[in-house]
């Protein structure tokens, strides 16, 4: 099985365009050699162009001549059941009694824009390669895209303005380090851990055990996010076990590695909520749910990471820990300072990938009955104004429409930070 | 006044201290951690056992032998089946969604992955719109949606009160039956009077002719050079040995429709599809062939741009091209991400929780709800699904050594 550990659950974003991009200097001769260079291929475009004709034709419909009858004999667009039920989609349904005002949770928004615009802001743009315009558009569109959607679907005023806010707070994150000094931005670590926490704690009010009540898109980002961030320490630690040549610690993490990876994630998910609880002392106040679902995809994601980063550990030349040694450097400054570095920059666009794959992983959690994105459209369906009324395609299109703009834009990011890192090339 | 100096004695052949000697510290540095991990497994073994014993849940694999005490279909004797029998109905029902799951997402996924490198605009567009649809939505999001917004929502329902709104009557599409209130699709299923055994056997002997005849026509073509033609000749041969075996067996191939029966709520005759097994083995087949289709590109795009020129030279067509040039070599690369992803369609099958299909992972769920002791529910678990893992990493091993490139 040896040689299968090495891939990682989704599989590598960066292939590239394909090698027939379309070139759009003299539309009309691509359009010629692209779509009807003989009678072979005009038969194929009319084949997949109508296919591809008939999904768009039905998709205008379903989206914007879609009507329902109530059971009053009001005529009333089959969208409302997610214009009334926006604020489940986005925090779930047990807000209201979590004590954390909306002030402070679009506070953690606009912190969290900052954040992730601050991570991926360059300092030197110089040293990065620029951007494609198709880039560009593949990472910002469908993001603007989804806010837009949000926004519209938005019934008053407030909520609409904030929105507006965010693209400009992520773009001051993503600009400000071109301004600071050195000295802070070689703190970018600490000052993105401190930026997290802040987010976090504004996010539960100051409570972190608010957590158990997040629902909706707000519990799908935190349990990701939660579980990528406590798996990674886990993980390396396991890679570099894994990797040691110590013959009592090297077993312990091939069982964790392998066991783990060996059932579904569903597996894991019924053991925390079936199981759990016996592991932890008698007297021990029960954990909650999403507490112990988090637990467990953390369990279940570190062992993926360990298998990346090992990935990552291989591909630094042999002669890299030799220099070391020559150096005269102990065993754990060479694995600090000059492998673990190079190691973990050519697994980070695998770790993006594991990080997408936890993101759709969350959908899960439906299953152990807790109310994530997918999760929540549930007790939104049985509700008594929608139950039994068909609106099952508007709700799950919604959903699954969510679930693609986020994952879109992370693995088009993904695949630009790949270039920016210049894994592959030297 | 001495001209030489001391010289320092080089090659010292004391030993280092031993807190200080690598050997010694390096087991030392392991016995400690060995001792840490097995300290907290015996701490949580601890509160285990404490914890089991004061809830009075049995121990040991005694609850196998006790009722499953919920309704698995296909297993009629509903209620009345042990948690063994129970496994064993779930394992194969994983088995049914890996049969027809792996080889739909490897066609789908090969027809995909090279539609996206066609020269035809329309053709990659589609190709592209289908592997960025499907990957980038969850695989759940797609069984669920499949399951509630299709198949029980567009399909027609049917009940005794409530048919079909236009006709009043069953909705027959390709001579199949069409129902989605919880019983099914029917459709039409070889003749039920026919011997299966039979005609099993029969298609078995077919593959082993057709197989034959293509290595004969493969020597022959060696020997004298007439063209092997082995696909025909072998297609021929499993023909003949099939309809030989259709009528040995008793005319299997005389197909039953399905229809609704007396009730009116039930499907007689044919084969009936549980919904459950079509939306989960669609939406999972789909979603996988997404990332088949990934992995075929990378595969094809690997493949040096000379084998393309050369295939062109010669004046190969497209099909052949890929048939007997970029295939056969992007195979060799595609194998273990291709594993990789038969492990994961095995392992997503257990999302048929969300559907309500029984396969292990829900019977592994029942039995916990039941209060088995959760320790040994997952070691049975991890060994149903390691026998899945183990038997694909064995094919793909197998596969990988007589493809590799051999090389000096």
């Amino acid at each position: 099985m040896s040689q299968f550990d090495t891939d990682t659950r989704g599989e590598d974003p960066s292939i590239e365009a394909g090698p027939n991009s379309p070139n759009f200097d003299g539309l009309a001769e691509s359009i010629q050699k692209g779509l009807f260079s003989d009678a072979k291929n005009s038969i194929l475009t009319l084949l997949f162009g109508s296919a591809l004709a008939y999904t768009i034709y039905k998709s205008f419909f379903f989206l914007f001549a879609n009507q329902k009858v109530t059971p009053d004999g009001d005529v009333v667009s089959a969208w409302r059941v997610i214009d009334l039920n926006l604020t489940s989609f986005m925090v779930g349904s047990q807000f209201g009694d979590t004590g954390i005002g909306f002030p402070m949770l679009w506070a953690a928004i606009f912190l969290a824009v900052f954040t992730l615009g601050f991570a991926s802001g360059p300092a030197d743009p110089e040293k990065v390669p620029p951007m494609t315009k198709r880039t560009k558009i593949s990472i910002i569109g469908p993001a603007a895209l989804g806010l837009l959607v949000l926004l519209g679907l938005a019934d008053t005023w407030t909520p609409r303005l904030l929105g507006i806010l965010i693209p400009v707070i992520g773009a001051a994150g993503f600009y400000l380090p071109r301004v600071l000094p050195e000295s802070v931005l070689n703190r970018k670590m600490a000052i993105l851990t401190v930026l997290g926490l802040g987010v976090f704690l504004l996010e539960t009010g100051f409570e972190p055990g608010n957590v158990s009540r997040f629902g909706g898109l707000m519990l799908t980002i935190n349990a990701a996010f939660i579980s990528i961030v406590a798996c990674f320490p886990i993980g390396v630690m396991m890679a570099l076990a894994r990797r040691s040549s110590f013959p009592l610690i090297r077993p312990i993490a091939v069982a964790y590695i392998e066991l783990i990876r060996g059932v579904p994630l569903i597996s894991l998910l019924f053991m925390g909520q079936f199981a759990l609880s016996f592991f932890f002392p008698p007297d021990f106040e029960p954990i909650p749910d999403v507490i112990r679902a988090i637990i467990m995809m953390t369990l279940f994601s570190a062992a993926y990471v360990a298998e990346i980063v090992r990935g990552g550990l291989q591909s630094v030349a042999g002669g890299q820990t030799e220099a070391g040694q020559a150096v005269g450097l102990s065993p754990i400054t060479i694995t600090r300072r000059i492998v673990l570095p190079q190691a973990l920059r050519n697994s980070i666009p695998a770790l993006v990938g594991q990080f997408i794959a936890l993101l759709k992983d969350t959908t899960l959690l439906i299953i152990i009955g807790l109310r994530d994105l997918l999760g929540i459209s549930q007790p939104i369906l049985a509700g008594p104004q929608f139950q039994n009324q068909g609106y099952a395609p508007e709700v799950y299109a919604f959903v699954a429409f969510m679930f693609w703009i986020i994952t879109f834009s992370m693995s088009r990011a993904s695949q630009r930070l790949e270039t920016k890192l210049g894994v592959g090339t030297r | 006044m001495s001209m030489t100096a001391p010289i320092p004695e080089l090659r010292t052949q004391e030993k280092p201290p031993l807190w200080r000697d690598v050997r010694i510290l390096r087991w030392v540095g392991q016995l400690a951690v060995v001792a840490v991990v097995v300290g907290i497994a015996a701490y949580l073994y601890g509160n285990l056992s404490t914890n089991i014993a004061n809830s009075g849940l049995q121990t040991g694999f005694t609850w196998l032998d006790g009722k499953f005490g919920s309704a698995v279909p296909g297993l009629d004797d509903a209620a009345d089946f042990t948690v063994t029998r129970a496994f064993w109905a779930g394992y194969t029902n994983t088995v049914r969604v890996i049969l027809f799951g792996i080889p739909g997402c490897t066609i789908i996924g090969i027809l995909i992955g090279v539609a996206r490198l066609s020269d035809n605009l329309a053709v990659r567009a589609f190709g592209t719109f289908y592997v960025e649809m499907f990957r980038n939505i969850p695989a759940l999001v797609w069984i669920i949606l499949t399951h509630q917004a299709i198949a029980l929502s567009m399909l027609p329902p049917i009940s005794g009160a409530d048919r079909v709104p236009n006709s009043g009557d069953e909705a027959e599409y390709f001579g199949a039956f069409v129902f989605s209130n919880g019983s099914g699709i029917g459709l039409p299923w070889f003749n039920p009077d026919a011997s299966m055994l039979v005609f099993l056997a029969s298609i078995v002997v077919a593959l082993l002719a057709a197989f034959g005849v293509a290595q004969w026509r493969g020597s022959v073509n060696a020997r004298t050079g007439e063209p092997a033609r082995g696909g025909t000749y072998g297609l021929g041969a499993f023909l003949l040995v099939l309809l030989i075996g259709n009528f040995a067996a008793g005319n299997a191939f005389a197909l039953e429709g399905a229809g609704l029966a007396e009730s009116g709520l039930r499907i007689e005759g044919g084969m009936t599809v549980q919904i459950p097994y079509f939306s989960l083995t669609i939406a999972l087949t789909l979603y996988t062939a997404s990332h088949v289709a990934e992995v075929v590109r990378g595969a094809i795009l690997a493949i040096h741009k000379g084998q393309t020129e050369a295939a062109n030279a010669i004046a190969l067509t497209t099909f052949q091209r890929y048939r007997y040039i970029i295939l056969p070599q992007a195979f060799r690369i595609m194998i273990p991400p291709l594993a990789n992803q038969y492990l994961n369609i095995t392992k997503n099958s257990s999302l048929a929780v969300a559907v309500g299909y029984i396969e292990i992972a829900a019977v592994f769920s029942r039995v916990s709800n039941n209060a088995a002791p959760a320790t040994s529910v997952i070691l049975i678990l991890m060994l149903l699904y390691l026998s899945f893992s183990l038997s694909i990493s064995l094919v793909a091993n197998y596969f990988n050594r007589r493809l590799s490139l051999e090389t000096r």
